[in-house]
This record gives C-alpha cells, sequence and structure tokens, in this order.
C-alpha cells in the first residue's frame, strides 16, 4: 500500500477540534457554577422510596429560611419537580446565553424535563429512530444533564440539589460533570432490599470520592391521618437500622398521606403542614444539611 | 474524519454539507489540487452517533446556543415551552416567504433556528434573510430537516 500521512500529519487548524469544542462545554459549565456555593444529589438506587419528595421538601425547607436555591431534575424520564415544588407551566425565557429556570415553592428555582415536554403524557424521545436510540441515549441524557446545570440562569444560588434518577450507577455521570460535587443524600426504606440497594449507591458514591452526608430513612412508621399516631410500616420496624459504621442518619420521615398529598399537589408538606411529623423530620434534615455545609448548628 | 487524495497527497476539502431530512447526512468534499469529488454519506445511525454528541463536524461556525442538544435532539419538546427574545439589535429583517419557511420548523427549536440564521447573516453583512440566504445558511450550518 501506498504510505499516506496520518491524521496527525494534517495541519491542527484543518481538523474539527472536537476536543476544543468538549472543553469549551466544560469551561461553560464551571463558569455557570461560579456563582453557586455548594451542590449536592439526593439519590437511593431503588425508585419509588421517595427522593423526589425528600429533594423537594428540602429545597423548600432551605428556601423557606432564606437560602436562594435550585434543583435541576436529573431524573430526565421521570420528571416531577416542577409539578411537586408547584413551578408553573409558563414558557420558560431564553435570554442571551441561558433559559431562564421556572419558579416554584418558595422561590426555588426549577429545571426539569417536565417544563420542557409537549405534554404531561409525552415521553422523551430523542431523534433518530426509537428502536436504536438506546445506543445513543445515554450520551444525549449526559448532554442534556450538562445543559440543565450549564445552560440555566441559576445566578447567586446557596444550594442546587439534584434529583437523581433511580439506579445506583447515576451518581457517575454527575461525577463526571461535577467534579466538585458538595456530597450525596441517601434516602432509604427500613427494609433489607432497599438498605442492601442504597449500600451500592453508598460504595459507589465513596469510590468517587464524593463526601457522602450521610442517610434518610423515609417511610419509617406510618401516620394514622385519624390519630396521627405512628405505627410499623414495615415488618422490620422498630428497632431503626443503621446503614453503615460511621454514616449518619439525618432524619426519620414516617409516611404521612396527607403530606404526601399535599406535596404532590405542588405544595411542599414542610410548608403546607409544617406542624406534621413528616415536616418536622424534613426541617431536621434541612438543619443536619445545613451543619454540614455551614459547619455550624444552624 | 478527513479525506486524503492518494494521488495528490492533499487533504481534500469540504465544499458542501446536505441534510436530506431522512436522517442521513451528505458530506461533499473535493481535492483542491486535481478537482476530483467525492461524497460521503452517512446512514441514520452514523448520523445520530455523531450529533449525540453534540460536536460540530468540520468546527463551530456559530456560538453555542443555550440548550442547543435539547433543542435540536428532543423530538416531544413543546411547541410553546421555550419563549426566545424575537429580535436583537442590528439583525437582519426576513422576506415573508423566508418568515413563512421559518415558521414550518418545530416551535421547540424555531426561536434558536432564527437566532442562529440572524447571526449567520449579520456576521456576513447581509441585512435580509431571504430564501437564498437560508440555503447558503443552512449549507454552512449543516442544519437538518425539511422546515430549517
Ligand atoms: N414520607 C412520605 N409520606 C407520604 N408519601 C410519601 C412519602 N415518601 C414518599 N411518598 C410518596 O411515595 C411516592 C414515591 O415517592 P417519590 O418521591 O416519587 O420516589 P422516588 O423519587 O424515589 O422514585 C410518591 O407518590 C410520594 O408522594
Ligand atoms: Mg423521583
Ligand atoms: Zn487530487
Amino acid at each position: 500500500m501506498k504510505k499516506v500521512r496520518t491524521y496527525y500529519d494534517l495541519p491542527a487548524g484543518t481538523r474539527s477540534d472536537i476536543a476544543g469544542q468538549l472543553a469549551a462545554q466544560v469551561e461553560r459549565l464551571r463558569r455557570r457554577l461560579e456563582s453557586v456555593r455548594h451542590t449536592f444529589a439526593v439519590l437511593s438506587g431503588k425508585g419509588g422510596v421517595g427522593k423526589s419528595l425528600v429533594t423537594a421538601n428540602l429545597a423548600a425547607a432551605l428556601a423557606d429560611r432564606g437560602f436562594a436555591v435550585g434543583v435541576v431534575d436529573a431524573d430526565l424520564n421521570g420528571p416531577s419537580m416542577a409539578k411537586l415544588l408547584g413551578a408553573g407551566r409558563e414558557p420558560l425565557e431564553v435570554v442571551e446565553d441561558a433559559v431562564r429556570p421556572a419558579l416554584g415553592a418558595a422561590g426555588v428555582k426549577v429545571m426539569s424535563m417536565d417544563l420542557l415536554l409537549e405534554g404531561e403524557e409525552a415521553p422523551v424521545n430523542w431523534t433518530g429512530p426509537l428502536q436504536e436510540s438506546f445506543i445513543w441515549r445515554g450520551t444525549l441524557e449526559a448532554n442534556a444533564l450538562r445543559e440543565f446545570l450549564s445552560d440555566t440562569e441559576w445566578g447567586e444560588l446557596d444550594y442546587l440539589i439534584l434529583d437523581l434518577p433511580p439506579g445506583t450507577d447515576r451518581v457517575i455521570p454527575v461525577h463526571g460533570l461535577l467534579a466538585d460535587l458538595g456530597g450525596v443524600v441517601l434516602v432509604t426504606l427500613p427494609s433489607e432490599l432497599s438498605r442492601f440497594i442504597v449500600s451500592k449507591s453508598l460504595t459507589m458514591s465513596r469510590e468517587l470520592g464524593i463526601p457522602v452526608i450521610g442517610y434518610v430513612e423515609n417511610m419509617s412508621g406510618y401516620v394514622c391521618p385519624n390519630c396521627e399516631r405512628v405505627g410499623p410500616l414495615f415488618e422490620s420496624d422498630g428497632s431503626s437500622f443503621e446503614l453503615e459504621k460511621g454514616v449518619p442518619q439525618l432524619a426519620e420521615i414516617p409516611f404521612d398521606p396527607i403530606f404526601g398529598r399535599e406535596t404532590e399537589s405542588g405544595r411542599p408538606g414542610v410548608l403546607a403542614c409544617p406542624e406534621s411529623r413528616s415536616a418536622r423530620a424534613l426541617q431536621a434534615l434541612a438543619d443536619r444539611v445545613l451543619t454540614h455545609f455551614e459547619g455550624k448548628s444552624p | 474524519m478527513k479525506f486524503l487524495c492518494v494521488e495528490c497527497d492533499a487533504q481534500m476539502e469540504s465544499f458542501d454539507k446536505g441534510a436530506p431530512g431522512d436522517g442521513t447526512l451528505a458530506l461533499m468534499f473535493r481535492c483542491p489540487e486535481c478537482h476530483r469529488q467525492i461524497a460521503m454519506l452517512t446512514n441514520p445511525q452514523e448520523t445520530q452517533m455523531v450529533s449525540s454528541l453534540c460536536v460540530h463536524i468540520g468546527g463551530r461556525t456559530t456560538a453555542e446556543q443555550p440548550f442547543e442538544a435539547v433543542r435540536t435532539q428532543l423530538e416531544t419538546g413543546g411547541e410553546s415551552a421555550l419563549k426566545d427574545v424575537a429580535a436583537k439589535e442590528g439583525d437582519p429583517a426576513w422576506t415573508e416567504d423566508a418568515e413563512e419557511r421559518l415558521q414550518r420548523t418545530p416551535g421547540f427549536v424555531r426561536g434558536m433556528v432564527r437566532r442562529l440564521y440572524c447571526d449567520w447573516a449579520r456576521d456576513r453583512g447581509i441585512d435580509e434573510v431571504t430564501l437564498e440566504v437560508m440555503d447558503s445558511a443552512k449549507a454552512d450550518l449543516g442544519l437538518e430537516g425539511g422546515g430549517m
């Protein structure tokens, strides 16, 4: 075969400079987050354990205390943050180099796929043949999450909270984008299975070097709507378990149908029913998170 | 990806991009010495693979737009989910038929596509966007899809 020049023999200026374009994306993200004091993620491993309910209420509790709070709904395929925080569906304004976030309860800034889809039933479909989209879906989702972080007009924030989708690996792309992620809050149920899976998320976070703020035990007991007494919800109840030595338990949140219903209607329970046990547990969680980041008891 | 004319040991230059709107892409290259032309055709999978990286083959020609990847790749985006600033100072005017063609772009990306055309025209000192300007910009920017 005739000897030809290789790619690296060509003058650099004539190449597409893919590396340069990717570096520019990283730089854009870094600049946007310069005005954000702390970022952390809420994750579990399993779905349905109450990550989103915890995220929405924690965000509202912090905002209600006067902190500037933003929430990124990283659960692109099962978005819920706009709904739980009661953020309206008015068109989002696109300004010079950013998209303005929606405003939810207590002034929490929200960016979520919810706000972009054509309707409540619309799934997240990307261009290209649907049958084969599993091949590039991951890349597209990583791009979407990067844009939610870097192209939203967050302004000055004290806390930017990410609500992650279920899956013990979901913290990896977040860590890839936010090397200085301030920590993770793990959410689990008082059940063997949930604990088994959340410990995988714990190990994963540790391996990535992300600080583990602690874990929340959600649905620890059931609040009777009639007499407000707390009874066991899971059989293993009674003795609260320890996730692992050295991982602090941040709060125990009982299952409270009224609290859940309020939150699902866009009125986070911490604000709508502040006297409930669940609201007080979430306020305790906010205290612990503040102690972690601000270094002192509030 | 680059093409080298083995005969002339010269790097072929891209001179045209076409996106017929069926998910495929055609990139035209020409040898600057012997003027031989070739077309590189990609299937929808290859096209999608490249566009999912959200980088521009041949280098970027315009500034990155906010939510660019989501806006160009999300098929189920809401018609009125986003509200773009309609015009900026120094933006070119649009002829009626150019405006009409723009209106065929889905609402979810329309504002961004308008911005790309405006910036492209302004950078070249063009003060009116016509169908011909749209065609040139579209080929230069490698925009996809029938409406765009
Ligand atoms: N402590 C609680 N009290 C009442 N309802 C709850 C509680 N925790 C979660 N829920 C409800 O359980 C369901 C699943 O919670 P969600 O936050 O969506 O879980 P995840 O985000 O982990 O998938 C939701 O309907 C939510 O309102
Ligand atoms: Mg959720
Ligand atoms: Zn040649």
